[in-house]
Order: structure tokens, then sequence, then C-alpha cells
């Protein structure tokens, strides 16, 4: 395995979380802002169908119910096209919108830091967003190493405790 | 590389009471596993845990917890609560192993066929299943290891701390001498 340095900058916490507009079907599309409010996860992976990426995002599907308890809304992006994602999400049982980052191909990876320029993908990055628009942690795992979700749960522990002071 | 750098340590410490244990309690090596019945990575970790239990001996303390991905696989929960269901029998690890053993086969017939073949109290392990008397504690044991950051099956945990070395026999044994030897 050889390790290539990619040093990503992504948006970090306090800072406005651009907005986007990508589609989550062939004929829907989906913007940060329609959650405003509330608080969104953004789960960029590099690509559908790797092993990794599948491990990830099965975790993430069992943890949907403790998402919503926090009102969290959880999306996954990369830079996949959409037929892609919809094969992808029926294979493995995934429940919840991938993002197609796919024209003008990871634009929004770019934006939020995490774009692997020599890969075409993204890194493997986690953004927690709150409901006013604003990074509140963000992070980016080691592209073959699984993030898990134990640091999205205390960022999201974390807003709501504010929200509740 | 920009990351917050965080120790995944054990948020849910070993306990007597509600934990699935083997080996002593004074034993200076605690090894947890996080892991789904259906999984082959942990069907290929089973007989290798095994394996370092009959090494290390006294030793060695070994705590297993459930973490199904349902998701990827559909019989996982089920089987998880299976094992609880035996355990509410005081038959846990004869369950565990017979489920590892069998991964391939995990229905909820074949599950009844254990709980007889192992002579449990059928009826009450049936009607366990069917109440779902043991989702919950299924759900703690996941939730538990979500927080103490397992990403994935199995995830080792050394005397609280995440194991991320491979579980191969010789890198798992020498792991777990190497935290005897300091504690």
């Amino acid at each position: 395995v050889t390790t290539v340095e990619h040093p990503a900058a992504p948006i970090a916490a306090g800072e406005k979380a651009p907005d986007f507009e990508l589609n989550s079907t062939p004929d829907q599309k989906v913007s940060l802002s329609d959650f405003g409010g509330r608080p969104t996860i953004l789960a960029f992976y590099p690509e559908d169908w790797s092993p990794v990426c599948s491990d990830q995002l099965a975790l993430y599907q069992e943890l949907l119910p403790e998402f919503q308890r926090y009102d969290a809304e959880l999306l996954g992006i990369s830079v996949d096209g959409i037929w892609s994602h919809l094969a992808f999400a029926n294979d493995r049982n995934l429940h919840f919108p991938l993002l197609s980052d796919f024209e003008p191909k990871g634009d929004v990876a770019r934006a939020y830091g995490v774009y692997r320029t020599g890969d075409g993908t993204s890194e493997r990055a986690l953004f927690v967003i709150d409901g006013d628009g604003v990074v509140h942690w963000s992070y980016v795992s080691p592209v073959g190493i699984n993030p898990g979700a134990d640091g999205i749960l205390r960022a999201l522990d974390d807003l709501a405790a504010k929200s509740g002071s | 590389v920009s990351r917050t750098q965080w120790t995944s340590e054990l948020t849910l410490q070993v306990d007597d009471a509600r934990d699935h244990i083997q080996g002593p309690a004074g034993a200076p090596v605690t090894l947890v596993e996080y892991g789904d019945y259906e999984c082959p990575y942990c069907g290929a970790a089973y007989p290798i845990v095994k394996e370092v239990q009959s090494r290390l001996g006294d030793r060695l303390r070994f705590v297993f917890r459930n973490f199904p991905i349902t998701t990827s696989h559909p019989h996982a929960e089920r089987a998880a609560e299976a094992a609880e269901a035996a355990a509410s029998q005081d038959r846990f690890w004869e369950m565990h192993d017979h489920l590892y053993e069998n991964q391939q086969h995990l229905e909820d017939a074949d599950l009844h066929r254990y709980a007889e073949e192992l002579g449990l109290d059928v009826a009450s392990f049936d009607r366990d299943l069917a109440d779902g008397a043991q989702t919950e504690r299924v759900r703690e044991d996941f939730m538990s290891g979500v927080r103490s950051g397992v990403n994935g099956t199995p995830t080792f945990y050394i005397n609280g701390m995440r194991y991320d070395g491979s579980y191969e026999l010789e890198s798992l044994l020498a792991s777990l001498e190497r935290a005897g030897t300091r504690s």
C-alpha cells in the first residue's frame, strides 16, 4: 500500500457550511438549506461499492433511529453518478439520501475542502452542521478507515446540550 | 491531514452483573469483542479467540457483546437475541459457540432447533424471541459499541482500549501478552 499525502483542509468548526444542490434521485434535488433549523450530518465517502464505504454506510443505516432522536438529517455524498447511487443503496439496504457530486465533478467536496485531486474522489470526511448552517464539527478519516459514528453522536450531543441551555 | 484525534476507549465498563464473561475477574488482561453472529470476519475470529483463551488460560478474561449490523446481515439481530435468550437461562456461551459454528444457518427454525439441541426451556426461549424480550439488551450493547468507536465487526478492546491491529492469532496473542505484562 502506498500512502499519498492529501493535505485535506476541511471546513472547520465555526465556519459557515457552503450550501449546495445535488441530485438524490434522477429527478430530485436536495439542498443543505432544505434542512434549515435542524442538524445535518454530511458523510463524504470516496466511492460506492468499496468495502470500507459499504461498512461505514451500513453502520449509519443502523443508526438512523438514533440520528432521528436528535432530529438530525443524514446525507451521504460521493462523486458517483446517480444511477450508481440508486443501485448501491438498493443493494445495501440504505434508506437515506446519497447525493451525487457528479457535475461539475467534486464541486461540493472542493467547497468543503475534502476533494482528492489525484484520485478524483473525495476524502472520507464527516461534517455535523447546526441548524443555522454553521459547521459544528468536522473530521477527515484516513481514506481506508471507517470512522465509525462516535464522533457524530458526540457532536449531536453537544448541539442538543447547547440548544437546551 | 487535519484530523481530530481521540482515543477509542470502552465507554461501558465490563460489569459482572450484565456482561457475558469467561475467565477470572482478577485476570491481568480483559479482551472485549463486539461481534455479529452472521459476520464472516467474526466467524473467522471465533476460533482465534478460542485459541488465545486456551493459550492464556487464567491470565485472560473474555467478554462478548452484541453488534448486529442488520443492514448487511438480516439474521444477525435474531441470532443475537437467541444468544441473550439462552443467557437468561444461564446458557449464553453454549449458544454463542453454536451460532458461530453454524453461521450459515441462522433462520428462526435453526435457532429454535439449537435451543432444543442445547436442552433449553424451548417454550420460554421461543417466547423471548417472539416478544422481543432481548431487543433492548442487544440495542444497549450495540449503542455502547458505537459510543466506544466500534466501526465494524469484530472490534476488540484490550484492557479497555480499542485494538486496531490484526486479529490473526500471532498478532492478537502478542498484543494480549504485552497488555498482560504491562498491568
